[in-house]
């Protein structure tokens, strides 16, 4: 189990330094930071110097082992942009994009299942076929349109919600929560909705087919031969043995939630990492965009692990066979 | 009943004070930093003036104004005096002395500040008296007032006490003037959090006079155009530009939002290569065309202008013959009259040029730069076709669009798309930048390297010439020559529209043809 996650560790740098060294690739043909750090009339002269203060002068492939070398060291360098240090800038958008993940997340899982549930049991109902006709649409629509879909009524229409910004934070040590004010609050509903609806969807139709498929089990007949009341056929057996891959979906879909919250976070101007990731490619802000890059990749890379860790916690035939096989 | 809704609504009004009033503002882009030395740009600038002040202010129609100096003349041909405004203080209390104007100067002049353009004429400032200065320039300098407004005085003590006297930029240490502001101007710095807010609140001791209402302002730049239509129509901020074409109606239309709408000082234009003995696309020929004025002249005719304007800048823009704005030092409405559209004249001079079937030339545009750059070249593109010409469109981001026709590489283009306003307000900064080679600085963003000796001359002369009249007689003359050579193709100037909420925002309220806001020039109701 040890060697297991020593393993993986070790995969992770090499995923991590090969993302690293494709952004750099990429970097040299997104045009010069030089341009959007001087005025327009500035001399040659004046660009090169900034040039060789920033180090922008030597061979991509030396500026990227620089950047391993500093990331090594901790040091992600300064953003070209705001001029304060990488991490420092990291450290102060990383609650707000990792609040809004967790509320999306959250509402994904409490609509999402018993939405599945529901739809599962009661098939052909009413209200089944409005919930399934809704999630094609959570499904179908681009996110940057439900967000604006989603201000043009609360906001501009009813007025009830804020359409952009994060409301007042309030800070607890290095991290900065909207979880303890009305406005952050508030401000949280529209983003959090706009990203979590595509995942919400997701989950209640992998849910509904589960449901589907279990119910025809026979140890679902059994349970109900036994004269086990619905209710603990339908949640205490059938919900339980579906949630299994639920769960695998949403660990990884957690993920996708923090990299997808670019477009969220550029709609609600949410003060967040794939905002700043937005303004930094718009600037070719590299210190910031691959120390970025990278953060995603090792988000990814946790994820990854931790889920693959889950199936031993989960299932214990995996740690049976394996354990058989070891000997 | 009414009358106890009324009386509600008396003692509910009583109980705010009368002038309490926030103006919530916003554009898509936020400060790139508040260090007046760098962060050259637009809309970072209107907030340093907000916070700082130059020894000249800036109206809103352009002209200069007393600001840390109350009065300025010229001693001798080398040398401005300036009377400094007595009793000033900084924000923290600090008083305003002729030291603080050296040092800012210096500090000014340090070899990362994007700045030190504004300043690169000057050789020393001299501390005549506690309350007169005198600056000294490397020969004579006409237009160093209209560069003044922009040279913002900053507390020496503060700055050496906050160990923040060094321009310093990326990769060093971050630095605290780009985060805190102690100026002497009309507005204290409350709260900056970087891609979120700023807020300002006015300097109840500054010298001047505030009677515009504002009590507090938060800048709150917001990225997404549509998001920033929505809070202005939802009522969470009471200013925002620019304005999207498709959004204007809506707003417009929209109980308590109404758009304002003015030129801009930008005028975007085509150049044409003019230096090399063969152009890009025609290798083997041995052939410039573009050398040829007939060539210039065709391509200056075949561009229907009128029609670019309705369609695809759907009647925002200015069209144009001029290559800068009214309002601009040296502009002339002679220059500004444009030769007319005249496709059938562009075929027969092609013809007589000897180039009766065209030539294949590529058109180089960005295409996130300026109001609807791309769609621009893509309506030229047809137009060109139609005379003969064999032309590519190669739109691309801005900062490799600025690469390729730049020195970066080395002019990299044959026809290109660029725009310019005259940092100065002054038509001399054009010539030196787009239309000449030769003088001190000269050529940065000539791309095409358009040479004629005797507009050299005239820009050279009249960068010395402390006469005004005979200055900008020099300045017409200049663009006159330039323009009969078709030496570029003007476009236009584009138009720029503000947003604002009528509730909140005065009725005598324009917007700035700089884009930007300068607080003292709006006004609550």
């Amino acid at each position: 189990m040890f060697a297991y996650i020593v393993r993986r560790a070790l995969q992770s740098v090499l995923v991590m330094a090969s993302v690293a060294f494709v952004a750099f690739a990429l970097f040299q043909y997104m045009g010069d930071p030089i341009n959007q750090m001087v005025a327009q009339d500035a001399t040659l002269e004046q660009r090169n110097a900034l040039r060789s203060v920033l180090g922008l002068d030597r061979p991509f492939y030396v500026q990227f082992l620089f950047f391993l070398k500093n990331l090594i060291t901790g040091n992600f360098g300064f953003s070209f942009r705001v001029g304060t240090p990488v991490a420092q800038i990291i450290a102060e958008r990383l609650p707000a994009t990792l609040e809004l993940v967790i509320v999306a997340a959250m509402f994904a899982l409490f609509i999402g299942v018993p939405a599945g549930v529901y739809t599962g049991l009661h098939r052909h109902g009413a209200l089944s076929r409005f919930m399934l006709t809704v999630s094609l649409i959570g499904v179908s629509l681009p996110t940057f349109l439900i967000g604006i879909l989603l201000i043009l009524i609360f906001a501009v229409l009813l007025g009830w919600l804020p359409s952009f910004g994060r409301g007042d934070v309030v800070n607890i040590g290095f991290w900065s929560t909207g979880f303890l004010t009305k406005s952050g609050l508030k401000a949280l509903i529209l983003p959090a909705i706009t990203l979590g609806l595509f995942q919400t969807t997701l989950i209640m139709r992998l849910v509904r087919s589960e449901m589907l498929e279990v119910l025809r089990a026979d140890y679902i007949k059994f349970a109900r031969a036994r004269g086990l009341t619905n209710r603990a056929v339908n949640f205490g057996h059938a919900l339980k043995n579906t949630l299994v891959p639920v769960i695998t979906i949403a660990g990884l879909q957690i993920g996708g939630l923090i990299a997808f919250a670019i477009i969220t976070e550029t709609v609600f101007q949410w003060p967040g990492m794939g905002f700043l990731f937005i303004t930094a490619i718009q600037f070719v802000d590299i210190p910031v965009m691959s120390t970025y890059l990278v953060l995603v990749a090792l988000f990814f890379v946790i994820i990854n692990l931790v889920v693959d860790l889950l199936y031993f916690a989960v299932d214990p035939r995996l740690r049976v066979e394996r354990s058989v096989s070891a000997h | 009943m009414r009358y106890v809704v009324a009386t509600a609504l008396a003692v509910a009004m009583a109980a705010l004070p009368a002038h309490a009033k926030v103006l919530r503002y916003s554009t898509n882009a936020d400060l790139l930093g508040l260090d007046p030395a760098i962060n050259n740009e637009g809309p970072t600038n209107a907030m340093k003036g907000n916070l700082y002040e130059g020894l000249l202010y800036r109206n809103f129609d352009l002209s200069l104004a007393p600001s840390l100096a109350t009065e300025w003349s010229q001693v001798n041909p080398e040398t401005w005096r300036f009377k400094l405004r007595p009793g000033v203080k900084f924000h923290d209390g600090t008083p305003f002395t002729a030291e603080d104007v050296a040092f800012s100067l210096t500090r000014y002049n340090h070899e990362q500040a994007d700045m030190r353009g504004y300043t690169a004429t000057i050789k020393e400032v001299k501390i005549v008296d506690p309350t007169t200065i005198d600056i000294l320039t490397k020969g004579p300098d006409p237009i160093l007032p209209q560069q003044l407004p922009l040279f913002f005085i900053m507390s020496k003590v503060w700055a050496e006490k906050n160990n923040t006297t060094q321009v310093v930029r990326g990769t060093s240490a971050p630095t605290f003037i780009n985060f805190n502001a102690n100026g002497t101007g009309p507005y204290k710095l409350v709260e900056r959090v970087a891609d979120n807010r700023t807020v300002v609140e006015p300097n109840k001791d500054w010298w001047g006079k505030l009677d515009n209402g504002i009590t507090r302002a938060e800048f709150r730049p917001i990225a997404n155009a549509a998001t920033r239509v929505a809070a202005l129509l939802s009522g969470e901020i009471d200013l925002m530009y620019p304005v999207p074409s498709q959004d204007k109606q809506r707003i417009n239309t929209s109980k308590g939002t109404k758009v304002l709408e003015g030129p801009e000082l930008r005028t975007i234009f085509l150049g044409f290569d003019q230096h090399r003995a063969e152009l890009l696309d025609m290798k083997g020929s041995g052939k410039n065309p573009f050398k040829d004025k007939r060539v210039r002249e065709a391509f200056y005719k075949a561009i229907d202008i009128q029609t670019i304007a309705r369609v695809v800048m759907r009647g925002e823009s200015r069209p144009t013959g001029s290559m800068v704005a009214p309002g601009i030092a040296g502009f002339s409405e002679d220059v500004d009259k444009r030769p007319a559209f005249n496709p059938d004249e562009a075929k027969k001079l092609l013809a007589d040029a000897g180039y009766p079937n065209g030539f294949a030339v590529t058109l180089d545009c960005p295409n996130d730069r300026y109001t609807n750059d791309e769609a621009i070249c893509q309506a030229i593109v047809p137009m060109l076709t139609r005379v003969g010409i064999q032309i590519k469109l190669n739109a691309q981001t801005r900062s490799l669009h600025f690469d390729k026709i730049g020195l970066k590489e080395n002019r990299n283009t044959s026809f290109y798309m660029l725009g310019w306003t005259p940092g100065t307000f002054d038509a001399h900064n054009m010539l030196v930048n787009i239309v000449t080679m030769d003088g001190p600085g000269a050529g940065q963003n000539n791309s095409g390297v358009y040479r004629n000796a005797k507009v050299e001359e005239l820009t050279v002369k009249a960068g010395t010439e402390m006469d005004p009249k005979k200055r900008i007689e020099m300045l017409v003359e200049a663009q006159k020559i330039h323009k009969d050579e078709y030496g570029h193709i003007p476009l236009h100037q584009q138009t720029l529209a503000w947003g604002v909420r009528d509730e909140i925002i005065h009725d005598s309220v324009k917007p700035r043809p700089s884009n930007d806001v300068d607080l003292r020039q709006i006004k609550l109701k």
